[in-house]
């Protein structure tokens, strides 16, 4: 008797929905076009939540805020050609933030691939520095196998995106549908658990060390480690610092938190990594903005390097102690070997800075000051999931917004997206829709990405918007200030008098406009009220307002001015 | 450095992309298959000291395709490089160059009224030296594979990472 093999035909894209809902994707955001259109045929059909937005960056972006503010993998879809060019932004960023994103662009049919055909790029050769890795696929066959190696790949290890480039035949073709159980790649094989001798090495260093500091960076945040983290603070005990990607490490308000480092760090931040003799450095990278001068970093100090990419160890710094493992798994390793030791001398210093330079600003009754805004929306929603764009609206959201939790805080560290703010918060409200989400925003940043308006409007996406509005290119109009003698070149955004809030309402969306300190608490609490669409607020703050205290480029950490 | 990577379109463009971006320079670069059809091996020569060699080998392991990456040490490695070398060869200079190629164990692979071909096979300075004494007689042309490299000894590059 011949037993026949039954066998389930289905075509490319909807192995591709099939595999997507394998890996539990709800959501997408993205803009159809000529090479994706049988992707969008079967999305029709499909239960997943799609998001159009008005251009691919802003599609990338949302993932991206989507991934980090939920803990998944974040997914856009690009056509071909422009589609894709557009998402580069967007991959970079996520890159760049080590953020799980799975882009899904079209491709022309294989037989016009390399022919310069209609809205052909070869994206997969333009992303390959910018994605962790990425995949031309080649037959239908393969779309199983891929997508699931995609979302691995996007969301173990040190997190990062990855790219699936689907030619539009591929994606129309019959393929026998035979998802693959496991993932076997002979190349990727992350590090979790470090090695015990370096964490017992660790572990005596911490004993010796009179002075230590623990330096939390956004590894800490993607690996969840941030109660670990705690508990070896008050272990030990030794003071944390942030960068700014680890800000939501340790609560604001704990007596052990020095708040962020480096060019516009607190003070006291950078004077105690500066002193300090042990260093525990954990899912840091040892950015320029955070170290300044690598000369004069940490001079004293032995350091203790905790990452899950062996590639980060020694690439800036030396190390005494590199441990190569998820800073979650490590940690805990550590915390059995570490023994409380009071190190009085250390902490009243420590204690006594965190007095003497407190963070502060000139207050003013009359003109705004967008610090006291920050401070007042704190206050006012201190559980809100906060993006922010970049240049002075994200440094001073970074000093003065009391970070509660890990993932409260998304914004782009690594790139700096200006226009990156306001399209994750839209993926971010979609992703923890309970919680109030809130771009805090410069006018120039704002208008990068501005069209999203009519995103948030069509899908109700309840996001707020604060504008820090200088009508400065602020942060550049900072360094022209200080550093090339008041030339204001190119950085006036006046526009002749341009009205966010009726721009917000012209497209559907809530406008307020606040102009004096009075009206700032009341316009907060009104624009929270709103929830079923975007809000604008356009608060005219002091033009010249500057973001202090700073550390000019190039120089050490603890030689700062304001 | 010795580096297994899977036989795949594109690895070669990422590997060698790698090198360009993160402002490291090759000195030569060679690929082909080993005796696993899924598996090819790059024997790349890189300069630098060994901070660089470090950041080098790590940011390829970074790589999802590659497999394998061997630091390659020179006193240990058995380096050889392969060179064709179109010479002119005038009937009153022919027995001279016959008797150079012998001497460097070397070998004529064509021969027409006016050149040769010679093949070579050795380390680098046997071919810089053939080379230079060739270069008498005019080289018309030249190309040379890069090294490619093997461990002295029983210890062999493994797949395993």
């Amino acid at each position: 008797m011949i037993i026949l093999k039954e066998i389930e035909l289905i075509t490319g894209t909807e192995a591709i929905i099939r595999s997507l809902e394998k890996e539990g994707v709800k959501t997408i955001f993205g803009i159809p076009g000529g090479a994706v259109l049988p992707l969008y045929d079967e999305l029709y059909d499909s239960d997943i939540q799609q998001i159009l937005t008005k251009h691919e960056q802003a599609a990338a972006h949302a993932a991206d805020g989507y991934a980090r503010a939920t803990g998944k993998v974040g997914v856009c879809i690009a056509t071909s050609g422009p589609g894709a060019t557009n998402l580069v932004t967007g991959i970079a960023n996520a890159y760049m933030d080590s953020s799980s994103i799975v882009a899904l662009t079209g491709q022309v049919p294989r037989n016009m691939i390399g022919n310069d055909a209609f809205q052909e790029a070869d994206i997969t050769g333009i992303t390959i520095p910018i994605t962790k890795h990425n995949y031309l696929v080649k037959t239908a066959e393969e779309i199983p196998r891929i997508i699931k190696e995609a979302f691995y790949i996007a969301s173990t290890g040190r997190k990062g995106p990855v790219l699936i480039d689907l030619p539009k035949d591929v994606t129309t073709e019959m393929l026998e549908y035979n998802p693959p159980k496991k993932v076997e790649l002979p190349g990727y094989k992350p590090t979790i658990r470090g090695h015990p001798k370096q964490i017992h090495r660790a572990s005596e260093l911490i004993a010796t060390a009179e002075r230590p500091v623990i330096f939390a960076g956004g590894g800490v945040i993607s690996s969840g480690a941030h109660n670990e983290v705690v508990t070896l603070a008050e272990l030990i005990p030794a003071p944390v610092v942030m960068t700014l990607m680890g800000l939501g490490t340790i609560p604001a308000n704990h007596p052990l938190t020095l708040g962020m480092i480096g060019m516009h760090g607190t003070k006291y931040a950078n004077y105690a990594v500066t002193e300090c003799d042990l260093l525990i450095s954990i899912g840091v990278r040892f950015d320029d903005r955070a170290t300044g001068k690598l000369e004069s970093f940490a001079p004293n100090a032995k350091i203790i390097h905790i990452d899950i990419d062996p590639a980060e160890i020694g690439k800036n710094v030396r190390v005494d102690v590199p441990i190569v493992g998820d800073a979650k798994v490590v940690l805990k390793d550590l915390i059995k070997l570490v023994k409380s030791k009071a190190r009085k001398e250390w902490e009243d210093k420590i204690q006594r800075w965190k007095r003497e330079y407190k963070l502060t600003y000139e207050k003013s009754t009359s003109t705004l000051k967008p610090q006291y805004i920050i401070e007042k929306t704190s206050e006012i929603a201190p559980d809100a999931v906060i993006t922010t764009e970049v240049g002075q609206n994200q440094m001073w959201v970074a000093q003065y917004f009391k970070f509660k939790y890990p993932r409260q805080l998304i914004t782009s560290g690594g790139l700096g997206t200006m226009g990156f703010g306001f399209p994750a918060a839209i993926g971010a409200k979609v992703g923890v829709p309970d919680k109030t989400v809130i771009d805090f925003a410069g006018d120039g940043s704002f208008l990068m990405n501005i069209q999203e308006l009519a995103t948030a409007v069509d899908f109700e996406i309840g996001v707020k918007v604060f504008i820090l509005n200088n009508q400065f290119l602020g942060m550049v109009r900072q360094w022209q200030e200080l550093f090339f003698n008041k030339r204001y070149s190119n950085v006036c955004l006046r526009c002749k008098g341009m009205e966010f809030a009726r721009i917000a309402e012209a497209f559907g969306g809530t406008g307020f406009e606040v102009t004096k300190p009075s009206e700032v608490e009341e316009t907060i609490k009104e624009a929270l009220k709103i929830d079923d669409g975007p809000v604008v607020v356009d608060f005219k703050i002091a033009r010249e307002e500057n973001v202090f205290p700073m550390v000019p480029a190039g120089a050490a950490i603890n030689e700062m001015l304001g | 450095m010795a580096v297994l990577v899977e036989n795949k379109p594109g690895v070669l463009a990422r590997v060698a992309g790698l090198f360009s971006r993160r402002g490291y320079n090759i000195d030569s670069l060679t690929v082909g298959v080993t005796d696993n059809e899924y598996i090819s091996r790059m024997t790349i020569v890189v300069e630098g000291d060994e901070h660089v060699l470090e950041q080098v080998t790590k940011q390829l392991n970074k790589l999802i395709d590659v497999i394998k990456v061997s630091d390659l040490k020179p006193v240990e490695t058995v380096e050889r490089e392969l060179a064709l070398i179109k010479v002119k060869a005038e009937p009153e200079n022919r027995s001279e160059i016959m008797l150079i190629v012998d001497i460097f164990r070397a070998r004529i692979v064509d021969v027409s009224p006016k050149s040769m071909i010679i093949e070579v096979t050795g380390d680098e300075d046997k071919i810089n030296a053939l080379t230079n004494l060739l270069r008498q007689f005019g080289i018309k042309e030249m190309v040379r594979t890069g090294k490619v490299a093997m461990i002295r000894g029983p210890k062999i590059v493994e797949k395993k990472k």
